[in-house]
């Protein structure tokens, strides 16, 4: 029977099949410094990581991006310190591989995966943080789970789980210039829903995602979650095999032959059924950005701000007026009219290196109206950058370069906007208070944080020649 | 874990859909350590419950005294959208909160609630809106939720039928843990391992 890329992976991973559920095995898991809890959990039932080497380590949500090369000392937050020293621990005393504040591959956890080959096509992946979708750009099922899940992967590499049904977004056509990957993830929130994707998986297929690269591909997939969705997957091609080849923990020589003869077959078979279809022109979509405090309150950047009253659905009126008095905005304003107060560039979903290439390429030779900084996604994306000069880019412009972590998207760090300002950032939650007290965020891409850095408000970044 | 049967309790309307797990409980709580002495209840719906000098807001909900023993929540459509944090999960078990009734959840807040022993129990928007309103209209009303029979009954005595997969609910019923049902397969996990790696040894 034909079957779906997902379906592939599913079926190579059950251990045990109830029909209501099956236990599948858990290939990898990276873990962050927000694990504690299942860690302490573990060490309260008296368990152990069954198999560390499946596991990788990386502290991100705690760690603070400026100030870094002054250490644990700096971290003036007795809380956060004591993560960062819980996660040097917890990674020491089970025998995993952990990246904690100063080495040079630490990174967000959703960064370092693709990064250094830990993700790869086919495998299952999990990992203690709803973004894990984002590993599905390199066609493994890979998604989030909770701290007592997490422990049960410590405990056991397994998990019992529904089978989820599957749902494919295809968008075809040629995508517009300054039209990004963070752009189709919007545009299609703005469409399914952020309920829309809930119990499937979503394979993002068609023209248009092919024709993405490997960070394009991993910032679509980033947002599934955002969608309600299980996890997102994009079928491996040359695209990802190129991306993944000689990286530090994919397979080498004739492994990689072997893993490479695998990998064809994974893609969708051409009469492949989902339970659920839904398509997108790529070449309709303009650049696209969040009004309202969830990520399906999106539209064009040429858009006008909606009147709830046109909304036929009462959950989503009540949602978008409730969403209107937060941000401070009134129906019919244009979206352009926004003024913002801070800029944010970074993130897992949009921290990797052509993502602040893009920002680069807007803000070159142009200075910035507003505050703004910028984390690249892991240490070795820093490293990159700085060598293109992209650092100096920023600095000149006059945004602040930081050092890598979760950093402004949840704010867990400390760097958060400040009280009832509105920012630009780059990443993925406009839920309120996400950013920090009475914060309004604007989720877009990385050029149009950039565009707005440098005119103070909303800004289509097609208008900046 | 504590075994889920019957709960009668008071319960409390919150009429908005995507209510997200950033809202139940702010992410600045999360490093805080749980201890059996010390719960996550002081941190649930922080920034809806006080104000910027932390004092308590008389317009939420559970500020006001019918609904300060709330131990159901009957919400709108995709609770629990968002960050994977079970934090949201103990800071409202800690505050005496076991089930949720609500049309959709998010789908990783849905486990942490199973896997914390509460239930999140599925119903039509139609009859969540039915209880919202009436709830609604008479503070501190209880509801009855019977798992066994999957049945909520309404402060007027009307029941409806609730949703739950059946392996979630015997889990729910007996209080089991997962970790302990995994292991009970540890024979076939070997002999998956061994086949597994074998075709794929870069991933052992
Ligand atoms: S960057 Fe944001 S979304 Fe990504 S892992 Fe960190 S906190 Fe989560």
């Amino acid at each position: 029977m034909p079957q779906t890329l997902f379906e592939k992976i599913w079926q190579q991973h059950v251990i045990v099949d109830k029909g209501a559920e099956a236990l599948i095995y858990i290939d990898r898991n990276l873990l962050h410094d927000g694990a504690f809890h299942a860690f302490g959990a573990l060490a309260k039932e008296g368990r152990k990581v069954r198999k560390p080497r499946q596991h990788l380590a990386t502290a991100d949500h705690y760690v603070p991006t400026s100030g870094r090369e002054k250490g644990l000392a700096n971290v003036v937050d007795a809380d956060a310190r004591e993560m960062i020293r819980l996660f040097d621990l917890n990674g020491a005393d089970n025998g995993i591989r952990s990246f904690g504040m100063d080495h040079p591959q630490q990174g967000i956890v959703h960064v370092i995966g693709p990064e250094t080959g830990f993700t790869q096509p086919g495998i299952t992946l999990t990992c203690g943080d709803s973004h894990t979708s984002t590993h599905g750009a390199m066609g493994a099922y890979a998604f989030g789970v909770g701290a007592t899940n997490l422990k049960q992967v410590l405990a056991t590499q397994c998990l019992w789980q529904k089978k989820p049904k599957t749902f494919r977004i295809t968008v075809d056509g040629k995508l517009g210039s300054g039209v990004s990957g963070k752009d189709v993830a919007l545009a299609i929130i703005a469409k399914i829903g952020t309920a829309g994707g809930t119990g499937h998986v979503l394979e993002y297929a068609g023209s248009a995602i092919r024709a993405l690269g490997m960070e394009g591909r991993l910032s679509v997939c980033n947002m599934s979650i955002e969608a309600g969705a299980r996890a997102g997957m994009i079928a491996p091609d040359d695209t990802t095999y190129q991306y993944l080849a000689g990286r530090e923990y994919a397979p080498k020589s004739k492994l990689w032959d072997e893993a490479l003869a695998l990998w064809r077959v994974l893609p969708t078979d051409d009469d492949a059924v989902f339970d659920r279809e839904v398509s997108l022109d790529g070449s309709a979509i303009e650049p696209t950005l969040t009004w309202g405090t969830t990520p399906e309150e999106a539209l064009p950047v040429s858009a006008t701000i909606p009147d709830p009253a046109s909304y036929t659905d009462p959950n989503k009126r009540a949602h978008a007026v409730s969403a209107l008095q937060y941000m401070g905005l009134t129906p019919g304003m244009k979206l352009t009219d926004i003024e913002i107060d801070r800029v944010f560039i970074g993130t897992c979903t949009n921290g990797r290196l052509d993502d602040l290439r893009a920002a680069a390429a807007v803000l070159k030779g142009r200075k910035v109206t507003v505050q703004g900084w910028v984390s690249p996604g892991s240490t070795q994306v820093k490293r990159d950058a700085e060598a293109e000069g992209l650092h100096r880019i920023f600095e000149e412009a006059g945004m602040e370069w930081r050092a890598s972590g979760c950093s402004g998207c949840a704010a867990m760090n400390g760097d958060s906007v400040p009280d009832g300002m509105r920012a630009a950032s780059t990443s993925n939650r406009n839920f309120e208070g996400r950013q920090g007290k009475n914060v309004r965020t604007h989720l877009m891409s990385p050029a149009m944080a950039a565009a707005a850095a440098i005119t103070g408000r909303i800004t289509d970044v097609r208008t900046l020649t | 874990m504590q075994p889920f049967t019957i709960l009668t309790a008071v319960a409390a309307p919150f009429d908005m859909a995507n209510i997200d797990t950033d809202k139940i409980i702010p992410a600045r709580f999360l490093r805080k350590l749980r201890t059996a002495e010390k719960g996550y209840d002081p941190w649930l719906f922080y920034n809806l419950r006080f104000d910027a000098d932390g004092n308590e807001r008389t317009d939420f909900i559970l500020n006001q005294t019918p609904w300060r023993n709330t131990g159901v929540i009957v919400a709108g459509p995709n609770f629990g959208c968002g960050s994977s944090r079970e934090g949201a999960a103990y800071a409202m078990l800690d505050w005496g909160i076991r089930c949720v009734i609500a049309p959709s959840f998010g789908d990783i807040h849905y486990a942490n609630e199973i896997q914390n022993g509460m239930l999140p129990a599925i119903l039509p928007e139609e009859h969540c809106a039915t209880l919202r309103a009436q709830i609604a209209a008479t503070p501190g009303a209880s509801v009855s939720v019977d798992l066994e029979s999957q049945t909520i009954t309404g402060p007027d005595g009307a029941t409806y039928q609730f949703f739950i997969e059946s392996i979630y609910k015997e889990r729910l019923l007996l209080g089991l843990d997962d970790v302990g049902l995994v292991l009970q397969e540890l024979p076939a996990i070997e002999a998956f391992e061994q086949r597994h790696f074998a075709k794929m040894p870069w991933l052992a």
